[in-house]
């Protein structure tokens, strides 16, 4: 059995008194132990999507409209709030994009670690501070007696993420959500934090989930890889199957559109026009208006997802046509 | 902590000195001679003259200034013209009215403003919010003195249950007791002022609850109730205590009117009949006093920010 499986999930946004669809039904698996990565561009619902499988959208504006998220065999949509609060932070736990800002400024990090341990576990606070301690080591924070006792401001961001990644890993969680982990860092930054998340799962056997922007991120940590576009999933495979056949042209664009520092190219590729407004009503693939191949069945058709290979999926009526 | 502390209270010297000439300024700008006052209608002009010579009001101002100045700085502000006994006795014997109803006020403030603006903003959107801000807005406009006379027209001539004016001392017969007769004054003052931190509290806490670090703490599994109160409302406290001083000085501009209406024998109304009166010496130690006071509270809220916000480093 998966251990988080995530079914036919939508998501909508209350606007106005009316909700706007925002997330159109995505499924996906995470099995024990393994990394999936959710890449996307902005705006495709993959935040959103992370934050419902957290429990983190109660009280916004934001519902979940059908769907079921099954986790270790229980249904965290149905679950009531506090059997709901004992699983999050402790079996299931989450970092963020912004480790700047993701930290009280007014609580040592010691405490905020310990805080979680506290919630979770019968243990006396001085225990707490000391798997704090224990946990700033893991993390690889130099002189982790000393950080215990700093404030977030007095921590550079790669630090505090690891404070983040410290404080998720607080009650050893099976899945750790990783929501665009390294976006707010620079580069050298970024590699060392991507490093730390695998040396940890290898160490904990933890699952994760790695949701990026950033097709070299998931190219580098993950197994499975899904792609979202538009609030749906239309892509999904192992890693190293999608990295070598990518059968929709919008994962396509988006390779194309990455960087090569060893290529020489005047211009990078780009996707021509934009992702569709939230809530656009669409006929048909919602990639057709910007897909150089599309024909006319794509704007009067939605696709179905497709098997490329026994793993492989793609919501496209033409998969892996014109490779290029 | 304690280096900035000293720091900050040597920074009060000159602020005290700069106070002092507008005080002392002020008072003189007030038309009326205190001497014929004081002397009545009947008074011949040789007389008027005879006291002002004795007052030391025929000096030059600027010698009169740093006479009165030299006093002060030893605790004697002088010698009251209508009471005839040293001004400090005069303020010391309205110091417990304003002391008692000060204290009062801040409590009413703080028991009623933050469990409030706490329970406006985590049920932000429902009819509890709706009910707290309306209110709120409606004490907060409506004037003290128009909140008093109504509060003793149901409360004390209606209805009968506390007293309508004055203050017996807790000193005197009925101890404690006799607070009851603060009750009413210190309600009216604390409206306006709960008021505006009911407000404060809610829209502090409604900005820190969009901040990020609340998103992790929810993700931690804690208790919605712990979130308000260990996250939210602990940052909004920040924005809430620098208020604090404001509402110090509105306090005392409003206490003047509060205890005229309730007639009670405080500072406030001291000053106002002092005034009156154009019993100068009294005036002038009373706002001296005010602003030693009132440049107190505020190194004290400075201080309590430092403490609240570690970001704020004290140097």
């Amino acid at each position: 059995m998966a251990l988080l499986e995530v079914k036919d999930l939508a998501i909508a946004v209350a606007v106005g008194g009316q909700l706007v669809p925002v997330v159109h039904g995505v499924s996906f698996t995470v099995e024990a132990g393994k990394t999936l990565g959710i890449v996307g561009e902005s705006g495709c619902g993959k935040s959103l999507t992370s934050l419902a499988i957290m429990g983190l959208l109660e009280g916004s504006q934001v519902r979940i409209t059908s769907g079921s998220i099954l986790f270790d065999g229980q249904d965290m949509l149905t679950l009531p709030a506090e059997r709901r609060r004992a699983i999050m932070g402790a079996d299931m736990a989450m970092i963020f994009q912004e480790p700047m800002t993701s930290l009280n400024p007014v609580y040592r990090v010691g405490e905020q670690i310990a805080e979680s341990i506290l919630q979770h576990r019968k243990v006396s606070k001085a225990q707490a501070r000391e798997r704090a301690i224990e946990l700033l080591r893991l993390v690889r924070i130099p002189d982790p007696e000393g950080r215990v006792d700093s404030f977030p401001h007095q921590l550079s961001g790669g630090m505090r993420q690891r404070v983040m990644i410290a404080m998720a890993l607080a009650c050893d969680p099976k899945l750790l959500i990783a929501d665009e982990p390294t976006t707010a860092l620079d580069v050298t930054v970024q590699a060392r934090i991507l490093d730390l998340l695998k040396e940890l799962q290898d160490e904990t056997g933890m699952a994760i989930m790695l949701i990026s922007h950033d097709l070299g991120v998931i190219a580098e940590t993950c197994d499975d890889v899904a792609v979202m576009y538009w609030g749906k999933i239309i892509e999904t495979a192992p890693a190293d199957e999608l990295f070598s056949t990518m059968a929709h042209p919008y994962t396509r664009g988006l390779m194309a559109s990455i960087p090569v520092s060893d290529r020489e190219v005047e211009r990078l590729e780009a996707i021509p026009s934009r992702v569709p407004m939230l809530g656009e009503k669409l006929d048909g693939c919602a990639f057709h208006p910007r897909c150089g191949r599309a024909r006319p069945i794509c704007s009067d058709i939605d696709p179905v997802a497709i098997a490329v290979s026994p793993s492989h999926f793609a919501r496209c009526h033409f998969p892996g046509e014109d490779q290029a | 902590m304690l280096a900035y502390t000293f720091k900050r209270l040597l920074a009060l010297v000159p602020t005290l000195l700069a106070a002092s000439v507008l005080v002392f300024l002020f008072v003189h700008l007030i038309p009326g001679d205190p001497a014929a006052i004081l002397l009545g209608d009947s008074a011949t002009p040789e007389d008027v003259a005879r006291l002002s010579r004795e007052m030391g009001l025929d000096r030059p101002i600027y010698v009169q200034y740093f006479i009165w100045l030299g006093n002060a700085l030893q605790g004697d502000f002088g010698t009251s013209v209508f009471f005839r006994t040293p001004v400090m006795e005069v303020i010391a014997g309205g110091a417990e009215t304003s002391i008692l109803l000060a204290l009062l006020t801040m409590v009413w403030i703080i028991l009623l403003g933050i469990p409030i603006g706490v329970l406006s903003a985590t049920r932000h959107g429902t009819w509890v919010d709706q009910l707290a801000s309306g209110g709120a807005m409606l004490f907060a406009s409506v004037p003290t003195f128009w909140l008093g006379l109504y509060l003793i027209l149901i409360f004390a001539v209606w209805l009968g249950w506390f007293p309508s004016s004055g203050f017996p001392s807790i000193h005197d017969e009925g101890g404690l007791l006799n607070l009851r007769y603060l009750l009413l004054p210190s309600m009216t003052l604390a409206a306006p002022n709960a008021a505006l931190i009911i407000r404060l509290v809610r829209a502090s806490m409604l900005d820190v609850q969009r901040e990020d670090h609340v998103r992790t703490a929810r993700a931690k599994g804690l208790h919605p109730a712990r979130v308000a109160i260990k996250h939210v409302f602990r940052n909004a406290l920040i924005s809430v205590a620098a208020a604090f001083g404001f509402t110090f000085a509105a306090l005392i501009s409003e206490a003047v009117v509060t205890e005229t209406v309730f007639s009670l024998p405080g500072v406030g109304r001291l000053v106002v009949q002092s005034i009156l009166r154009r019993d100068y010496p009294v005036i002038q130690g009373v706002i001296l006093v005010i602003v030693c006071l009132y440049m107190v509270i505020n190194l004290i809220v400075d201080l309590a920010y430092a403490w609240l916000d570690p970001r704020v480093s004290l140097k």
